[in-house]
C-alpha cells in the first residue's frame, strides 16, 4: 500500500522532473551531502502475542505504537528512518507462508513524520515471528552508501522459525562489514527470548535491552536512534595473510579484518627513520566462547625478528580483549639512505594472533571480528637518563651537596691556609 | 630547543628560589594542567562538574568523551559495554570512580561490576588502588568502584606498559550477573579526578605526540613512500579523511598538552646548588677562624 503509493509519487516525480526541469523527486542527488547519512531501521514484531496486555496495562502492540509515535517525533535530521515489521500480515497457520511475513512499511530515507506515524497506526497484531528472515530483509533495505547502519529489532517472542537460527544470521550479516550493528529489545522477554536476542546483539556489537516499562522502551529506542546520528570512524575491510610475505601493507587509519579461532594473520606497515609506528588491536568476542583467552600483537621485521609486542589475557565476559605496541625507529644513518638520498622505509611485519576458544557446538567461520588501528607519528628523542633532564630531587640529594659543599670550602680554606704560611715562612 | 628551555627554566628557578615557586610555576601556560590538580581547583572547562557527556559510548571507536573533574552519566541496560575517554597529561595520577545505579525491579542474584582503564593505545592499565570490581547484592540499590591509575610518565621506553600522555579509555560493564537480570536498566555515573604525582616521578624525554589514536594524520607526520598496492591506497585516502576527523574529534586537556619540561626536580637541584655554595663558604670560614689569627704579631 504505502509502497505503491511512493511508486506513484516517484513517477509523478519522475514526469514533473521531465517536464519542469529539476524538481525535489531525488533528494539525495539534489544536495550532496557532505559525508553519507546514517541509517536506521526498527524491526517491530506485530506477531499474535504482541496483544498480551501486560506492559502497564496496555497491550505490548499499544505500548510499542506510542514509542513508536514519540520516537519518530525526535529522530535527528540526518538520520535516515525506515521502519519493517514481521509478522504483520499472514494469520494462517502455515508455517511456511507465515515465516516469510515481513515487510517494508516505511522506506529508509529521509523521515515524512505523519506518513510515517500513519503507517505505524495500521498496524495490528497478526502473525508468526520470522526474526531471522526479518533481519536478512532489513540488512538489504540498509543496503548503500558507506554510513553507519543499525537495526533496532523490537520483539516479544523468540524466532518461530527454525532452523533458520536469526543469531547465526545476524554474525553472517555482521561479517559482510558493512558496519551493521543491531540492538534487540524484548518486551518481557523469557528465557529463551532474552537469549536469542542477547546473542544477536553479541554478534553484531549492539546491546540488549529487556524492556518493563512503556517509557523505558520509548526512552531506549530514542536513545538507540540518536547514537545511530553520531559519528563515528568507520574501519576499512583488509584481508590479513597467513604469513608476513604476502601480506596487505597498511597505511595509517583504522581497519577490520576477520580472525578464527587460534589463527594468527599478518599485515606489513612501512615505517621511516625517525617515525614511530604505533598500532592497536581488538579482537571481539562475537559469540559464546571459553572463559579465558588472549590476544597477541606482535611487530617483527621481515626477517622475522621480534621487535616489540603487546599481549593482553583475560577471562570472564567481556565484549573486546585489546592491546597495542609502540615501535620507534631511530634516525637514519648516512647507510641506510636509498639511492636518491632519501631514507629507506623499514618494512614492520605486524602478526595479531587470538587464543580464543570456544565449545565444539559453536561454529568458527566466519572469524571473530579484529579492529586494527596503525598510526605513524614523528618519534621521540631518545631519553638521555631517567630522571627529568638529570635533575635530582629529594632530601638525600640536598644533604649531598650540603656535605660536598662543606668538604669543598674546608680544603679550600685548609689550601689557602698552607699557601699563606708558606708564603710567610719563605 | 633543549638549551632554550633549560634556560628559560634556570631564569624561572632563579626566581623561584627567592620566594616565588608557585607563581613562577604557574606563569608558564604549559603547566596549567598539572598546577591546577596539585592546587585542587578546578580548571575553567570543567568549572561545576556538572557538564560532561550525558551517554556512553558502546565501543573504543565510540568512546563517549570527558574530561578530568567532569561527572559522565549515562543510562543504560545491564551488560552493556559502557566507554568513556578522557586525556590525561604527563605528571598527573588519574582517579576513576563508578557509581551504578542498579536496577528497582526484583533481581534474581548477586552482579559483579567492573571498571577498566585501557590507554591510548588500547592497553589495559593497572590500578595501583581502588575497588575495580565489585559484587552487588540481590538487594543493593547502588554499587561504586573506583580505580587510581599509576601517575602517568612522560616517557617510556617501547618494551614498557607504562602510562603514557594520550587518551584513556574507561569501560564500565558488569561481567558475571544471572542471565535473568541482563538487559535491565541501569544508570551509571563516572567521575575522573587527577592530582600532581609530583617531581619525584618526572623522567626525562617526552613522546612527540600523545597516545591518540589517529593523531599521525592528524599532525601530518610524512608518510612512508608507498609502493603499496592501487587498492591499498584507494583505502589510505578515505582514511586519511577519517582519521582526521577522529583525532579532531578526541579531546584535549585544557590548555593543550604539556611540553614535559618543568618538574620540582629544578626547584630541588638549585636549592641543592645553593647549599652547596653556602656549605663552602661555611666551612671556608671555619678554616679562616674569626678575623686575624692570634699569633700574628701586630704590625706584620
Amino acid at each position: 500500500m504505502i509502497i505503491r503509493k511512493w511508486l506513484a509519487a516517484a513517477v509523478c516525480g519522475l514526469v514533473a522532473a521531465l517536464a519542469a526541469g529539476p524538481a525535489a523527486a531525488d533528494e539525495p542527488d539534489a544536495e550532496p551531502a557532505p559525508k553519507p547519512a546514517p541509517k536506521v531501521e526498527l524491526v517491530l514484531d506485530v506477531s499474535g502475542s504482541m496483544r498480551a496486555r501486560d506492559i502497564d496495562g496496555q497491550s505490548r502492540m499499544a505500548a510499542a505504537k506510542q514509542a513508536f509515535n514519540e520516537v519518530l517525533d525526535a529522530v535527528p535530521e540526518e538520520v535516515q528512518l525506515g521502519i519493517r515489521t514481521l509478522g504483520a500480515n499472514y494469520p494462517g497457520t502455515d508455517r511456511k507462508t507465515g515465516c516469510k511475513d515481513t515487510k517494508q512499511l516505511y522506506p529508509v530515507g529521509p523521515l515524512d513524520r505523519t506518513e510515517a506515524k500513519t503507517a505505524v497506526a495500521t498496524l495490528a497484531p497478526t502473525g508468526w515471528t520470522p526474526i531471522g528472515p526479518a533481519l536478512l530483509a532489513s540488512a538489504d533495505d540498509l543496503k548503500g552508501g558507506d554510513a553507519t547502519r543499525r537495526i533496532v529489532l523490537i520483539t516479544d517472542g523468540e524466532d518461530t522459525c527454525a532452523p533458520l537460527d536469526p543469531c547465526e544470521v545476524a554474525r553472517d550479516i555482521a561479517a559482510k562489514g558493512i558496519h551493521l550493528t543491531i540492538d534487540t529489545l524484548g518486551l518481557l522477554p523469557n528465557a529463551k527470548t532474552r537469549s536469542q536476542l542477547s546473542c544477536i546483539a553479541e554478534a553484531t556489537g549492539g546491546t540488549y535491552t529487556s524492556v518493563q516499562h512503556k517509557a523505558q522502551l520509548r526512552d531506549r529506542v530514542h536513545q538507540l536512534v540518536d547514537r545511530a546520528a553520531d559519528p563515528v570512524v568507520t574501519p576499512v575491510a583488509t584481508e590479513g595473510a597467513q604469513e608476513c610475505a604476502g601480506a596487505p601493507k597498511l597505511k595509517p587509519g583504522l581497519y577490520s579484518d576477520r580472525e578464527k579461532f587460534a589463527e594468527h594473520r599478518w599485515y606489513r606497515v612501512d615505517v621511516l627513520p625517525g617515525q614511530e609506528l604505533r598500532a592497536s588491536v581488538s579482537v571481539a568476542a562475537d559469540r559464546a566462547v571459553n572463559k579465558d583467552y588472549g590476544v597477541l600483537l606482535r611487530a617483527s621485521t621481515v626477517h622475522g625478528r621480534e621487535i616489540v609486542r603487546g599481549s593482553e589475557a583475560g577471562s570472564g565476559r567481556t565484549d573486546v580483549i585489546s592491546s597495542g605496541l609502540r615501535y620507534p625507529k631511530a634516525e637514519a644513518d648516512d647507510a641506510d639512505l636509498d639511492e636518491d638520498g632519501k631514507p629507506a622505509a623499514e618494512t614492520v611485519c605486524l602478526q595479531v594472533s587470538n587464543s580464543f576458544s570456544a565449545p565444539a557446538s559453536v561454529k568458527t567461520s566466519p572469524g571473530l571480528p579484529v579492529e586494527l588501528t596503525v598510526d605513524v607519528v614523528d618519534a621521540p628523542d631518545d631519553a638521555s637518563d631517567v630522571a627529568s633532564f638529570g635533575l635530582g630531587h629529594g632530601w638525600w640529594l640536598l644533604g649531598v651537596m650540603a656535605v660536598v659543599g662543606l668538604l669543598a670550602g674546608l680544603l679550600w680554606g685548609w689550601i689557602s691556609r698552607w699557601r699563606v704560611t708558606v708564603w710567610r715562612t719563605n | 630547543m633543549r638549551t632554550v628551555r633549560i634556560l628559560t627554566s634556570l631564569l624561572l628557578v632563579g626566581g623561584g628560589i627567592f620566594g616565588a615557586v608557585g607563581t613562577a610555576a604557574a606563569d608558564d601556560p604549559s603547566d596549567a594542567p598539572s598546577d591546577s590538580g596539585a592546587s585542587g581547583s578546578p580548571s575553567p572547562g570543567a568549572s561545576d562538574g556538572a557538564n560532561g557527556p550525558t551517554e556512553a559510548g558502546t565501543s573504543f571507536r565510540t568512546a563517549a568523551k570527558m574530561k578530568p573533574d567532569q561527572r559522565a552519566v549515562a543510562d543504560a541496560s545491564t551488560g552493556d559495554y559502557l566507554y568513556w575517554t578522557l586525556p590525561l597529561d604527563s605528571g598527573q595520577r588519574a582517579t576513576v570512580k563508578a557509581k551504578v545505579k542498579l536496577p528497582e525491579t526484583a533481581r534474581h542474584g548477586a552482579a559483579t561490576w567492573q571498571l577498566d582503564v585501557y590507554d591510548g593505545l588500547r592497553r589495559r592499565q593497572a590500578c595501583t588502588y581502588g575497588a575495580q570490581s565489585r559484587a552487588a547484592a540481590k538487594d543493593a540499590g547502588s554499587v561504586e568502584l573506583s580505580c587510581t591509575l599509576r601517575p602517568v610518565r612522560a616517557w617510556a621506553d617501547q618494551w614498557a606498559n607504562d602510562p603514557l600522555p594520550g587518551s584513556y579509555y574507561v569501560r564500565l560493564t558488569v561481567v558475571d550477573l544471572p542471565q535473568e537480570d541482563l538487559g535491565l536498566p541501569v544508570h551509571a555515573e563516572v567521575e575522573a579526578t587527577a592530582t600532581d604525582a609530583g617531581g619525584g616521578q618526572a623522567v626525562d624525554g617526552a613522546l612527540a605526540a600523545p597516545l591518540v589514536p589517529g593523531i599521525g594524520a592528524h599532525t601530518g607526520a610524512a608518510q612512508p613512500e608507498g609502493s603499496g598496492s592501487p587498492s591499498a591506497d584507494g583505502e589510505a585516502q578515505e582514511d586519511e579523511d577519517g582519521t582526521a576527523k577522529q583525532s579532531a574529534a578526541l579531546g584535549e586537556p585544557d590548555g593543550g598538552w604539556s611540553s614535559g619540561w618543568w618538574s620540582d626536580r629544578w626547584i630541588w637541584t638549585a636549592a641543592g646548588g645553593l647549599l652547596a655554595a653556602l656549605a663552602g663558604i661555611a666551612g671556608y670560614s671555619v678554616t679562616r677562624g674569626s678575623g686575624r689569627p692570634s699569633r700574628v704579631p701586630p704590625g706584620a
